[in-house]
C-alpha cells in the first residue's frame, strides 16, 4: 500500500505502481487506465465490425454474387451488428469517456467502485472474446443478425449459444458501468458542485445509467431464455411448443429500444459539451437540456413496440405506440433548438472536434426525422424492414454517435495523453467522413422507398445504381476514418506538448494538468460557478442594442 | 493494490448500500422478465395452467416457504448481532442461514427428480403428449425454479464469504456494510420465492 511515488505528482500514463508492463494497466483500478483500456480494445472492435461493413458493401455492388456466399453475407450483417452495437457503440462512450470523464468532470478522485469498475472491463473482454470465438468453432459464425429473433434462432445450426452468452455477459458489464456512474454522481460531487451546476455530459451519463441499470436485465434474462430454448427445448419461445415468438420481439425490443438512448445520450451530451467551448458562450438552456436527457430516458422505454407494427397487435397498441415515439422527438427537438441557439451570436471558432458536432447535428436531425417517417403507422408499413431503416438508424447511430464519439476523441485527445493533433490531416478525414456518410447512406432512404429489403443478400438490376453510389460512399467514409486513425495515432507520439486547457473549456477537468496526474485533483476543488461561464466573452448589454 | 485502490480510503456506506440496492433492482428486473412471460401464457391458456398446477406438491412448497421465511430471519439477526459486537453468534447465526439454504435446495432437489421420475421434464415423451399450456407450465417451472435456486446457491457463497470476513475482523462491530449487503441479497432471494409459490403452488 505505500509503493505510490508521490515526488512530483506523475501523471497517470507514466505512474509507477508495484505492478509491471501490461499488468500495471489490465488490473489498475484508475478509471483514467479503464478508460483507455476501454478505448483501445473497443476500436479493435470497431475497426473489425468497419471492415466487415466495407466488405459487405463491396458485396452489394452487383445483383448476385460479387465476392462472397449467401451464407457469408449472413454471418457478415450478423456479426457487424453484434460487435457494433454490444462491442463498440453500446461501451462507446459511456465506458471509454465517462469512464475517463466523471470523476474528473464532478471533482472526484475515481468512481465510487473502482474495482467493479475493472470488472466491468474484464466482463467486457470476456464477452468480446467469446463473440469472437464464436466465429472459429464448428458451425459456423451466428447468422441470425444481432437481433437474434426466434423461431430462427432456435432452429439454425450456427453457434448462436456463444454469441448469445457472449451479449449475456457485455450486459452484465454494462449494468455495471451503469450501477457505478449513478452511485458515482450521487456520492461523489465536489462540495458546491450541485445537480444543475453539473456539465451535461454528466447529466447524459447519468440519464443513460439509469437506463443501462433498468433496461439491460431484461434482454439478459430474454437472451438466457433462448439460451434454455436451444438446450433444453422448454418451449417458451418455440411456436410448436405452444410458445410466442412475437413475445420474444417484445422482451428483445423492452431492452433494445432503451438501448438506442444508452447509445445516443452520451453522444448528445458530448455535442453539449463542445459547442459552447467553441461558442464561447453559456449553453443556451442549460435546464432544459438536462431535463431533456431525462425525458428523452423516461419516454424511450416506452416507445419499444414500433419496431413490430407489422406483427399484427391491436389497432390501440399501434396507436399508443407510434405516439409516444412522436413525443420522445420532443426532448430530442429541443436539444437540436438549443444547440443551434447557442451558436447564434456566439464567437465562433472552428476547430476540429467543432465540425464533428456541425456534422453530427445535420446528420441527427435527418435521422431523427426519418425516425418521426418511421413512427407514422402508414409510413412505417410500407418501408418496414427495408434499406430505409437501415439508413435512419445509420445516420443516428454512425452519423450522431459515431460523429460524436470522433468530436470526444478530439476534443479530450490533448486531455487524455498530453498531446496535441495535427489539424489538417484531422479536417480532410472530418471531410471525407462526412462526404462519404451522406454518400453511403442517403441513397438507402430511396433504395428503401422503391422496396429494397434489408439483409437481403440480391437485389434487382433496377436498384444498382443507388447501390453503386452508396458502395462508393462506403470506401470515401473508409478513407476519412484510416486518415483519422492514423494522425491520432502518429500524434500519440509526434503531437506537440499539450497544454492544460488548449480550448478555453471551463468544466473541471481543463483546471487540471494533461495528462492528469493519477490523483486527479491535489486537492478537491470547490465549485463555486456553473460549468458554462463565458461571461467574459458575451456580448456587453450596451453594444447587444 | 494499484494506484488508486491505495490512495482511496474514504467510506461511504450510504453509497455502497446504494449500489446494492441498485443492482437489487436488476436482479428483481431479470425475474421481472420472468413474471411477464408467465402472465402472458397464463392469461393464453388459463384451463392448462391450473390443471398443470395440481401437480405440484403444495406441502413441499410450503415447507420451503417457512424454511427461506426463518432463514430471512436469521441473516437479519446476525446483523443485529455484528452491530452489538457479538462476533460469533453473528457467524453461528449466518451459518444457520446457510444450513437453511441447504434444506431448501434439498427439498427443491427431491421435488425436480421426483416429477422427473414421472416423465415430466422438457421434451419428454410424458409432456409432449400434453396440451401446449401444460408444457408451457413445466418449462416455466423449471426455468424459474431453476434460476431462484442459483440465485440461493449464489447467495449461500456471499454468505460464506461474510462469516470468513466476520473471522478475518474484516467485518466487525464499526464496518459492517459488507455483511448488509449480503443479507439484503439473500432477503431478494427470499421475495422472489415469496411470489415463484403462489404463482406456481397455489394458484391451483
Amino acid at each position: 500500500m505505500t509503493t505510490v511515488v508521490r515526488t512530483s505528482e506523475p501523471d497517470y500514463l507514466h505512474a509507477q505502481t508495484n505492478r509491471k508492463g501490461i499488468s500495471a494497466w489490465i488490473f489498475s483500478t484508475d478509471h483514467k487506465r479503464i478508460g483507455i483500456l476501454y478505448m483501445v480494445s473497443m476500436l479493435v472492435f470497431f475497426l473489425t465490425a468497419v471492415v466487415l461493413g466495407v466488405l459487405m458493401r463491396l458485396e452489394m455492388l452487383t445483383p448476385g454474387k460479387t465476392i462472397m456466399e449467401p451464407q457469408t453475407y449472413n454471418t457478415f450483417f450478423t456479426l457487424h451488428g453484434i460487435m457494433m452495437i454490444f462491442l463498440f457503440i453500446i461501451p462507446g462512450l459511456p465506458a471509454v469517456f465517462g469512464n475517463f470523464l466523471l470523476p474528473l468532470m464532478i471533482g472526484a478522485k475515481d468512481v465510487f467502485f473502482p474495482r467493479l469498475n475493472l470488472l466491468s472491463w474484464w466482463l467486457f473482454i470476456i464477452g468480446g472474446l467469446l463473440a469472437l470465438v464464436s466465429l472459429f468453432l464448428p458451425g459456423g459464425p451466428a447468422d441470425t443478425g444481432w437481433t437474434f429473433y426466434v423461431p430462427y434462432s432456435i432452429r439454425t445450426t450456427t453457434n448462436v449459444i456463444p454469441a448469445l452468452f457472449a451479449a449475456f455477459i457485455l450486459g452484465f458489464s454494462s449494468i455495471l458501468t451503469g450501477l457505478n456512474f449513478i452511485t458515482t454522481i450521487h456520492r461523489m460531487r465536489a462540495p458546491g458542485m450541485t445537480w444543475f451546476k453539473m456539465p451535461l455530459f454528466t447529466w447524459a451519463l447519468y440519464s443513460t445509467a439509469w437506463i443501462q441499470v433498468l433496461a439491460t436485465p431484461v434482454i439478459g434474462i430474454t437472451l438466457l431464455l433462448v439460451v434454455v430454448e436451444r438446450l433444453f427445448g422448454v418451449g417458451i419461445f418455440d411456436p410448436n411448443l405452444g410458445g410466442d415468438p412475437v413475445l420474444y420481439q417484445h422482451l428483445f425490443w423492452i431492452y433494445s429500444h432503451p438501448a438506442v438512448y444508452i447509445m445516443i445520450l452520451p453522444g448528445l451530451g458530448v455535442v453539449s459539451e463542445v459547442l459552447p467551448v467553441f461558442a464561447r458562450r453559456t449553453i443556451f438552456g442549460y435546464k432544459v437540456i438536462a431535463y431533456s436527457s431525462l425525458a428523452i430516458a423516461f419516454i424511450g422505454s416506452l416507445v419499444w413496440a414500433h419496431h413490430m407494427f407489422t406483427v399484427g397487435m391491436s389497432n390501440t397498441g399501434m396507436f399508443i405506440f407510434s405516439l409516444l415515439t412522436f413525443l420522445v422527438s420532443i426532448p430530442s427537438a429541443i436539444k437540436v433548438f438549443n444547440w443551434i441557439a447557442t451558436l447564434y451570436k456566439g464567437s465562433i471558432k472552428i476547430e476540429v472536434p467543432l465540425l464533428f458536432v456541425l456534422s453530427f447535428i445535420f446528420q441527427f436531425s435527418i435521422g431523427g426525422l426519418t425516425g418521426l417517417m418511421l413512427g407514422v403507422l402508414s409510413v412505417n408499413i410500407h418501408v418496414q424492414d427495408t434499406y430505409f431503416v437501415v439508413g435512419h438508424f445509420h445516420y443516428v447511430m454512425f452519423g450522431g454517435t459515431g460523429f460524436g464519439l470522433m468530436a470526444a476523441m478530439h476534443f479530450w485527445f490533448p486531455k487524455m495523453f498530453g498531446k496535441m493533433f495535427k489539424k489538417t490531416p484531422a479536417i480532410i478525414g472530418w471531410l471525407l467522413m462526412t462526404v462519404g456518410f451522406n454518400v453511403l447512406y442517403f441513397p438507402m432512404f430511396f433504395l428503401g422507398y422503391l422496396g429494397m429489403p434489408r439483409r437481403y443478400y440480391d437485389f434487382l438490376p433496377q436498384y444498382q445504381s443507388y447501390h453503386i453510389i452508396s458502395t462508393v460512399g462506403s470506401w470515401i467514409l473508409f478513407i476519412g476514418i484510416l486518415i483519422i486513425f492514423i494522425n491520432l495515432i502518429i500524434s500519440l507520439k509526434k503531437g506537440m506538448k499539450a497544454p492544460a486547457n488548449p480550448w478555453g473549456g471551463k468544466t473541471l477537468e481543463w483546471t487540471i494538468p494533461s495528462p492528469p496526474p493519477v490523483e486527479n485533483f491535489q486537492e478537491i476543488p470547490i465549485v463555486e460557478k456553473g460549468p458554462y461561464d463565458y461571461s467574459e466573452y458575451e456580448i456587453k448589454p450596451e453594444i447587444a442594442k | 493494490m494499484t494506484t488508486a485502490a491505495a490512495t482511496h480510503t474514504h467510506r461511504d456506506d450510504v453509497g455502497s448500500r446504494m449500489g446494492m440496492w441498485l443492482f437489487l433492482f436488476t436482479e428483481l428486473i431479470l425475474f421481472g422478465g420472468l413474471f411477464i412471460v408467465y402472465a402472458v401464457y397464463r392469461f393464453k391458456f388459463p384451463e392448462q395452467f391450473q390443471l398443470a398446477a395440481r401437480e405440484l406438491d403444495t406441502l413441499v412448497g410450503t415447507v420451503n416457504t417457512i424454511i427461506l421465511l426463518t432463514s430471512s430471519l436469521t441473516v437479519a439477526m446476525s446483523i443485529t448481532a455484528i452491530q452489538q459486537g457479538k462476533k460469533h453468534l453473528s457467524m453461528m447465526l449466518i451459518g444457520m442461514t446457510i444450513i437453511f439454504a441447504l434444506a431448501f435446495l434439498v427439498n427443491k432437489y427431491f421435488e425436480w427428480s421426483h416429477k422427473i421420475s414421472i416423465g415430466i421434464y422438457p421434451q419428454s415423451p410424458e409432456l409432449l403428449n400434453k396440451p401446449q399450456g401444460e408444457i408451457l407450465y413445466f418449462g416455466l417451472y423449471y426455468v424459474m425454479t431453476g434460476l431462484h435456486a442459483l440465485h440461493v446457491i449464489i447467495g449461500m457463497v456471499v454468505l460464506l464469504f461474510s462469516m470468513v470476513f466476520i473471522a478475518t475482523g474484516k467485518i466487525n462491530q464499526q464496518s459492517y456494510v459488507k455483511l448488509e449487503a449480503g443479507g439484503l441479497y439473500w432477503h431478494l432471494v427470499d421475495i422472489i420465492w415469496i411470489f415463484l409459490f403462489p404463482l406456481f403452488y397455489l394458484i391451483s
